[in-house]
């Protein structure tokens, strides 16, 4: 499996054990399917983000950096998006920076680099 | 009566071994070692202007048996090229009558002495690894070294590992004995007794030398150069203790006294070293299911600290959550 691919699965599934944890929240639980639904489509952004840099660059620490990165500004995005008064910045970012954070390390350390074209 | 002193006589007898070199390609450079039945030379080669090894017989050979084994150990190298087998050059009869065969110049060090630069565990495993590559490759091709020892085994400059003085080693099948031993069901890595060396012959080194090789009309086969692989990695281990049982497991199975207890290719031992460096289980060391979780832990434990992370600060988030 490709790394692109990689980032694409565990963002995917992360995002909807992400999304399905808003469950314990009473208040959003009506809106459930739709945060699973958001929480799964950044996840998918997020993989396909970190799996294009691990393809460009093969290093743990700055796959760990970047991964934490691309989280929390997707995380933030979302956060900003919430509508009302409370963004509930903190209680989505620090989630969010953890997941990225987990692609991260996955699309690192595992997943097929890409191979070059035969001459 | 003049006595003549010391230096004298050793510089007579360096000139007395020295080979007769006139009318070959070859410039004699220095010594560099004495086996068994030959010497080593370093020489030019005038032609190509290189620096190579010459092996020489040393030593009386009335009976032309040894001129035999030495044209013999230089066909059998050659027939193995492998990174890890040092190649050979040339060879013929020097202008003295005595037979010579050269190879690769290789300025390095012994396993012995390059082994304290290697500290850790784990280097020292893939040492081993690349010690074990051209032995799996000769077994493959149907040759036995049969004096596999540290102080056989050459680093390179550059970290290269080349398994050197193939001097006992025997071609234990050409394709013909191959259609022989195939037919009566025989194993064809399997020394058959008409091969071997001499009646009643021991040839090893003690401590490295399987017990069935230390018989002298005992059948040998591939499982005799295991023994001694087996051997090798305990002496690269020495000083490590204590060392994992799994890789303890690893050196008991290749030293076991029964051959049939071994592992049975080199393939097999290497693979479960490789197996060890990864962290995975080991054939030889059957673990039960706590040992199996524990190095499952071990080996995925940043995956599980980053789980466990997310999953406590999911928990407190909702524990804490605003009300």
């Amino acid at each position: 499996m490709n790394k692109v691919l990689l980032g694409i699965l565990v963002g995917a599934i992360l995002g909807v054990f992400d999304g399905l944890s808003s469950w314990f929240t009473p208040e959003v639980r009506n809106q459930l399917m739709g945060i699973v639904f958001g929480s799964t489509i950044k996840g998918l952004i997020a993989g396909v983000l970190i799996g294009f840099f691990a393809r460009k660059v093969h290093s743990l620490a700055l796959g760990l950096v970047f991964g934490l990165a691309v989280g929390l500004l997707l995380a933030y995005a979302v956060a900003a998006m919430q509508p009302g008064p409370n963004h509930y910045y903190f209680q989505i970012m620090l989630p969010g920076g953890i997941v990225g954070t987990i692609i991260g390390y996955a699309t690192q350390r595992f997943g097929q680099p890409v191979q070059s074209a035969a001459s | 009566m003049t006595w003549l002193s010391d230096s004298a006589l050793e510089r007579l007898r360096a000139a007395a071994e020295a080979p007769d070199l006139g009318g070959t390609r070859y410039q004699l450079v220095s010594k560099l070692g004495q086996g068994g039945m030959g010497g080593v030379f370093q020489v030019e080669d005038q032609i190509l202007e290189r620096q190579v090894a010459l092996k020489v017989l040393s030593i009386a050979d009335p009976e032309g048996t040894l001129s035999a084994r030495l044209l013999q150990e230089a066909r059998i190298i050659a027939r193995l090229e492998h990174p890890g087998i040092v190649p050979v050059h040339d060879a013929g009869v020097l202008p003295d009558g005595r037979p010579y065969y050269t190879m690769k110049l290789i300025q390095g060090q012994r396993l012995d002495a390059h082994v304290v630069s290697v500290t850790t565990l784990t280097d020292r495993l893939r040492l081993f690894l690349r010690i074990c590559d051209p032995v799996a490759f000769a077994h493959a091709h149907g040759v036995l070294h049969r004096d596999l020892k540290p102080s056989n085994v050459m680093v390179g400059p550059f970290g290269e590992v080349l398994v050197m003085d193939w001097g006992l080693s025997k071609l234990l099948h050409d394709p013909q004995r191959h259609e022989k031993a195939s037919v009566a069901g025989d194993n064809p890595l399997m020394e058959a007794p008409a091969d071997r060396t001499a009646h009643g012959t021991v040839l090893g080194t003690p401590g490295y030398m399987a017990p069935e090789q230390a018989e002298a009309n005992a059948l040998i086969d591939q499982r005799a150069d295991i023994y001694s692989l087996g051997a090798i990695l305990q002496f690269l281990l020495a000083g490590a203790a204590p060392f994992p049982r799994a890789l303890d497991a690893i050196r008991k199975q290749a030293m076991s006294i029964s051959p049939g207890s071994r592992y049975q290719t080199v393939l097999q031992l290497a693979a479960d070293i490789q197996h060890f460096l990864d962290g995975a289980a080991v054939s030889a060391y059957p673990e039960g299911p706590l040992t199996r979780i524990w190095r499952w832990v071990g080996r995925n434990r940043a995956w599980i600290l980053l789980l466990l992370v997310y999953i406590v600060v999911r928990a407190l988030l909702i524990f804490f959550r605003p009300r």
